[in-house]
């Protein structure tokens, strides 16, 4: 590791202008960016601890029905926040599916947001990989690349996002708020992750000096509370990061389809949001041949990356999935192993 | 380190006497409360750090290394490279002896393969070692690395594993195959496999003048202590190796690796103690794997489903400058009564590290390719894969012709089936599904693994005061030398175990050999036997010649020892404890030494294997793929067992690892760069405690009074074997999908709905 | 440049001068204090070995920077035993045969004291299995590992019933 500079702000406006100098970084809870630092992937001069501000580690509802999630807030007490797990079981069953339970203790919710990807040509320094180094073109593309994007990727990058979190969190319409050198702003988490077009080397659509403050969602995000689910298939059965994995929430009246929202994950640089399938599923009965329609519409832009054709199946049949857990009803109560295709042999309680 | 002070637990358990009870761990205190010492857990004062930097390349040469870069970085003392080491007393590339094997210890600027070892930087901390060895930013000439199972032109390796012959000849198998009624001919890969022990390989140096004090894991410390007197020129003597503990070795920790002397070259250099561990990324290359496979099977079969020829040939690949040659094809040896069977391998050299020994070397690669394809048999066949197994049963070694010392593989089928509830299973595939839709399966597999024998001395004291000794240089990885091998010496020794100072894990005392082959309980332990028998006799000797004791005179009807007192084996009213004997000799203590050793008498005559049959049961998501063993069953016969507790938990970690094999392990290589792309713990998968269901062992009765004097046939590898078919198979019975590229992939079962 | 942090570790509090703020809380325990019952397995949080409760949470040492966590109270495997009486979790797994080569023990065990304050796991099984899979063990003891949670966790219940009754 690098030495750098270790600075410990008081304010988020300290933080903001510690984090202004060249080679600057965040630290939150590190489990990325340690990992990273470790690996020579990333090297920065300075890291700035956030870690210690006060005011960011509240989870507050607020008077209009929204939900606002400070970012330093960590995955294991945003999952067991009993009030915040049953108005958005997916998001609670998303985080429970990742990593490991000493993980989710540290990590926390802004630095979740901003979690790199798991190629491993951008892992590994003696590869050349656009995206952490501009320019210096991608070994991934024709070496192994079975767990690489189908969706939305470029030839300069067929990365994936890896977080699970962000999946029914993008589905839900998330915003991010962000405060930086020109003030406070806010976007959708849907506009936070970048495609990779020529410029994988950008992740997001943040400043270096953006920092995330918090992680609001508005308040239809509840009204899917009854038909909500995240599902991920794995290699190993617990801690493992998704080869492919899927959100779906329904509003259900009158025994049709409101509203549909969909996500992917482990298929595109970012958390994949499938509009146009939600679009097809808009006032219909929840029906297996719907289901159907609405998986083959979210992957009809989807072409292979490299060895990983299967992915484009794998993900219309978890969407299938997905969609047909989330019409059968949330369970009461989080499976043993959530998110798993083995979650319902485990003994736990369906709804 | 402070002496080593094993605790009895608070529920340390003992039932009467010794071998044969399940006795908790006796190191089990140190283990739960962090005080078990672990090499890197040493710091000798004035200890410096060593970090290895590891080539980016798998062929070429390094041609530039910024040491001024690292050695301008604070605290870094100094920087070891080809050019800037201390001289060995020999060429580390001569093999001395078939049990060395070659390793980077900075000879050259070549680079054979990936991550070996191409610069060592010292400092006074971790971190900045570390950082320092970053900072030599190697530069290369590359050349195209040699990889994969068709990298260049194949060859017949002279020999196979340890000294097996290439390829093996039994009956006419074309003539068998050509009367067959039913065919296999199947091809099943593996791939590459890295032991991944928790703890990495780490050493701890203290040169003192010419003595050498080591701490280090090791599962043959003699071994590597001649190995580092031949490399540095010094007497075995003035080497000490300390290996109480080892956190896991699975035969990486067999032979003295690179690294290890590349710490020992370190201290020397700085003139310091030198602490060198590894980073788990450098575990991927210097230290031995499990070579990749590619197994054809021919099989032929009659109408009632007997065998008419078995024919297997394996591919795999070593080094560039090395030669091991995994024996997977020697798997089809034993189980099977096939009237023809032919074994055969070839190999190709490609730019890795040498592959090695790696948890049932061979017999685990194989068994996963013949399990799997008796499997596609019984099913040609249309019988059920156990009638199938029994119709073929060996009652001899199909190979040789020889008698088995004891076989109870019939009664471990009778009782793992009946545990499991094979009777039950529908013939065809894709019959069964639970209540949630998702398919079962369920599919078994014959275990079986050689009962080796290796060398081993042990040293038995009896003290004045009544108590014993057994000194033993015994290695404890994980299997339970500390207990299991105190509880032989405590029998042996005719004394409570309490009373028993059991010495191991130190390269000072006796030779225990190799703990490898699953053959450590039963070597150390027959010297341990050997040496309490001699130390009894001598004892014995005293009382039996002198006319105040009670056993005066009975040297011809012999004694007995038990609770620290000799009997009259004729008349066990007469009887004198030791302390009485040894007091009134005037003597404080006797001693004697034992060996263990194979006896080639019974290996001419007899074949000797432990056997084992495993059932498995596994749910495949009928859309997703995702595949979750859900039971598994295993009953193994392996002779005597010393400590069941112990004895199931290692088949336990077997099974895991067969589990492993079929559905995790996979070390994914860049074609082009020859670069292990998931050499870390986070993407080459090993289980998790949620991929382990359920297990059941059961350990079937047997005696052998031919593979030693104990009786013990091991179970330190046969657990893999059969395992991995079984879920390999049983993946197939829920799917009807065959797959024969093994870890089995989500894509693979993608195919059909 | 040198940072005064303080931490709690095992109920005594030490204060120090780091003179180097890439130290891991995992270092600082093995190298610099000698506590070396944590263990380091990957250091990168992919095995577990080094877990520690940090404010009484699990978390894995080797992804904390002990600089970032000045002031923490620190609990390792050390602290766990009240002198020669074992914590109920520690002689559950001897009783259990919870290990083989003891490496990932100390983690495994901090990872089940962990595991139990967060009072998710229960006495379900496969509950638990999911939630100690951030422990890797080679050897395969994990039947072992579960059926220790499972006796310490009924031990402790017991207990506590005692106390309040």
């Amino acid at each position: 590791m690098k030495p750098f500079d270790y600075v410990r702000p008081g304010t988020v406006a300290e933080a903001i202008a510690a984090a202004a100098q060249p080679g600057a970084v965040y630290l939150a809870a590190g489990t990325n960016l340690l990992d990273l630092m470790k690996g020579g992937v990333s090297r920065p001069n300075r890291l700035v601890d956030v870690t210690h501000l006060d005011g960011l580690d509240r989870i507050e509802r607020l008077a209009d029905g929204s939900l606002r999630v400070g970012a330093l807030v960590s995955n294991a007490d945003l999952a067991h926040d009993s009030e915040f797990a049953r108005s958005y079981p997916a998001v609670a069953e998303a985080l429970l599916s990742g990593a490991s339970a000493q993980l989710r203790n540290a990590a926390t919710v802004g630095g979740n947001l901003l979690q790199r990807t798991r190629c491993t040509y951008f892992y590994d320094t003696a590869s050349r990989c656009n995206k952490r180094e501009a320019g210096r073109g991608c070994n991934a593309r024709d070496g192994e690349n079975r767990s690489h994007a189908v969706l939305g990727w470029s030839e300069s990058c067929i990365a994936t996002h890896p977080s699970d979190f962000c999946v029914p969190l993008v589905a839900l319409d998330a915003v991010v708020e962000i405060e930086g050198r020109t003030g406070r702003r806010e976007i959708a988490l849907d506009e936070l992750h970048r495609l990779p077009g020529n410029t994988p080397e950008r992740d997001t659509a943040l400043e270096p000096d953006d920092l995330i403050i918090a992680l609001r969602l508005p308040p239809a995000a509840r009204s899917f509370a009854a038909h909500a689910r995240y599902l991920k298939v794995r290699e190993r059965t617990s801690y493992a990061f998704a080869v492919v994995s899927a959100a779906a929430a329904l509003r259900i009246e009158n025994g049709k389809i409101a509203e549909a929202r969909l996500a992917l994950g482990g298929v595109a640089a970012k958390p994949w949001r499938a509009r146009a399938a939600e679009d097809v599923l808009r006032s219909v009965a929840p029906t297996a041949d719907a289901f159907r329609d609405a998986a083959w519409r979210a992957l009809a832009d989807a072409k292979p990356s490299g060895d990983n054709a299967y992915k484009i199946e794998l993900a219309r049949r978890i969407l299938v999935r997905a969609l047909t857990l989330a019409a059968a009803g949330t369970p009461a109560r989080l499976p043993a192993l959530p998110a798993s295709p083995f979650a319902s042999t485990s003994g736990a309680v369906h709804a | 380190m402070p002496e080593l002070n094993l605790t009895s637990a608070p529920a340390h358990l003992r039932h009467g006497s010794n071998i044969g009870q399940p006795l908790t761990r006796r190191d089990g205190v140190l283990k739960v409360t962090g005080r078990a010492t672990y090499a890197a857990d040493n710091h000798p004062p004035g200890m410096l750090f060593a970090v290895m930097a590891v080539a980016s390349i798998a062929r070429g040469h390094v041609i530039s290394l910024d040491v001024a870069a690292a050695k301008r970085h604070p605290g870094v003392v100094d920087v070891m490279t080809p050019d800037h080491k201390p001289a060995l007393a020999i060429d580390p590339d001569i093999k001395t002896n078939p049990f060395v094997f070659r390793m980077e210890v900075l000879q050259s600027n070549e680079v054979r393969y990936a991550n070996q070892p191409i610069a060592v930087v010292i400092a006074e901390t971790l971190e900045a070692a570390t950082e320092g060895a970053a900072l030599l930013a190697p530069r290369y000439e590359t050349l195209p690395p040699l990889v994969g199972l068709d990298a260049g032109e194949s060859f017949v390796p002279p020999v196979v594993g340890v000294g097996n012959p290439a390829a093996h000849h039994h009956g006419d198998v074309e003539a068998g195959l050509a009367s067959a009624e039913k065919q296999i001919d199947a091809v099943y890969e593996t791939r590459p496999q890295y032991h991944n022990a928790m703890e990495p390989h780490a050493i701890v140096a203290h040169w003192d003048g010419d003595t050498l004090s080591i701490d280090t894991p090791s599962q043959a410390m003699v071994m590597a202590r001649a190995r580092v007197a031949e490399l540095f020129g010094l007497a075995p003597e003035k080497i000490h190796i300390r290996s109480p503990f080892l956190g896991g070795g699975f035969g990486s920790k067999g032979f003295l690796t690179g690294p290890q002397i590349l710490g020992l070259m370190a201290a020397k250099l700085v003139g310091r103690p030198v602490k060198l561990v590894l980073r788990r990324e450098q575990m991927y290359g210097p230290v031995g794997h499990r070579a990749p496979t590619r197994q054809r099977l021919r099989i032929g079969a009659n109408g009632e489903g007997r065998l008419t020829a078995l024919d297997h040939h394996a591919r795999t690949v070593s080094s560039t400058f090395d030669d091991f040659y995994e024996p997977a094809a020697d798997a089809s040896h034993t189980l099977y009564a096939a009237p023809a069977i032919r074994t055969t391998h070839d190999a190709v050299r490609v730019n890795t590290g040498t592959p090695l020994f790696m948890r049932a070397p061979g017999e685990a690669t194989g068994s996963i390719a013949l399990e799997s394809a008796i499997d596609e048999m019984a099913w040609a066949c249309s019988m059920d894969p156990l009638a199938f197994r029994l119709r073929n049963y060996a009652e001899v070694e199909p190979i040789t012709g020889k008698p088995f010392s004891s076989k109870a593989l019939r009664a471990c089928y009778e009782q793992g089936a009946a545990r499991f509830g094979w009777a039950k299973r529908p013939l065809p595939p894709r019959q069964m599904r639970d209540g949630a839709g998702l398919l079962v399966g369920w599919g078994m597999g014959t275990a079986t693994f050689p009962a080796l024998m290796f060398q081993a001395e042990a040293r038995a004291v009896i003290r004045r005061d009544g108590s014993g000794a057994m000194e033993i240089g015994a290695h404890d990885m994980g299997q339970g030398a500390w207990t299991a091998l105190a509880q032989i010496a405590a029998d042996e020794l005719g004394l409570d175990i309490d009373r028993v100072e059991f010495k191991a894990g130190s390269s000072d005392l006796p030779d225990a050999g190799i703990a490898g082959g699953s053959a450590h309980t039963a070597t150390a332990g027959a010297a341990i036997h050997s040496a309490g028998a001699a130390v009894i006799a001598k004892l014995a000797d005293l009382a039996t010649n002198d006319e105040r004791s009670p056993l005066f005179g009975a040297g011809n009807a012999g004694v007995v020892a038990r609770d620290g007192k000799l009997f009259r084996r004729d008349d066990e009213s007469r009887g004198e404890s030791y302390a009485e004997i040894l007091a009134r000799a005037g003597i404080s203590e006797v001693e004697a030494r034992g060996t263990g050793a194979p006896n080639p008498a019974a290996l001419e005559e007899f074949a000797m294997h432990a056997h084992g049959a495993v059932f498995a049961e596994v749910k495949v998501d009928p859309e997703l793929g995702q595949v979750r063993v859900t039971r598994m069953v295993g009953a193994f016969a392996a002779g005597r067992i010393v400590n069941p507790r112990m004895v199931q938990s290692q088949l336990f970690g077997g099974m895991i690892w067969g589990l492993s094999f079929a559905l995790h392990e996979e070390a994914i290589t860049d074609r082009r760069t020859g670069r292990i792309m998931n050499a870390n713990l986070g993407e080459y998968h090993i289980p998790v405690n949620a991929d382990v269901p359920p297990l059941d062992v059961i350990t079937v009765e047997e005696h052998d009074p031919h593979v030693n004097a104990l009786g013990i046939k091991g179970v330190g590898e046969i657990g893999i074997t059969g395992s991995a078919g079984a879920v390999a198979n049983a993946v197939w019975h829920a799917t009807g999908v065959r797959v024969r590229r093994f870890p089995i992939r989500i894509e693979e079962l993608l195919t059909q709905r | 440049m040198n940072h005064s942090i303080s931490l709690t570790v095992n109920g005594v509090r030490r204060d120090f001068d780091l003179d180097d703020p890439r130290v891991t809380l995992l270092d600082l325990l093995r190298e610099r204090l000698h506590l070396t019952g944590t263990k380091k397995g990957c250091d990168r949080g992919q095995c577990g070995a080094c877990t520690i409760l940090v404010d009484g949470k699990r978390i894995n040492s080797c992804l904390a920077l002990a600089i970032s966590h000045d002031g923490a109270d620190i609990l390792t495997i050390e602290g766990v035993a009240r002198g020669d009486q074992l914590h109920p979790v520690q002689a559950a797994f001897i009783a259990h045969d919870g290990f083989q080569c003891g490496f990932c023990t100390p983690g495994q065990i901090m990872s089940a004291i962990g595991m139990m304050s967060e009072a998710q796991a229960g006495n379900d099984p496969e509950r638990i299995r999911e939630c100690m899979s951030g422990n890797l063990c080679r050897c395969g003891a994990y039947a072992g590992i579960v059926d220790a949670v499972l006796d310490a966790q009924a031990r402790m219940d017991e207990s506590n019933q005692r106390r309040s009754a």
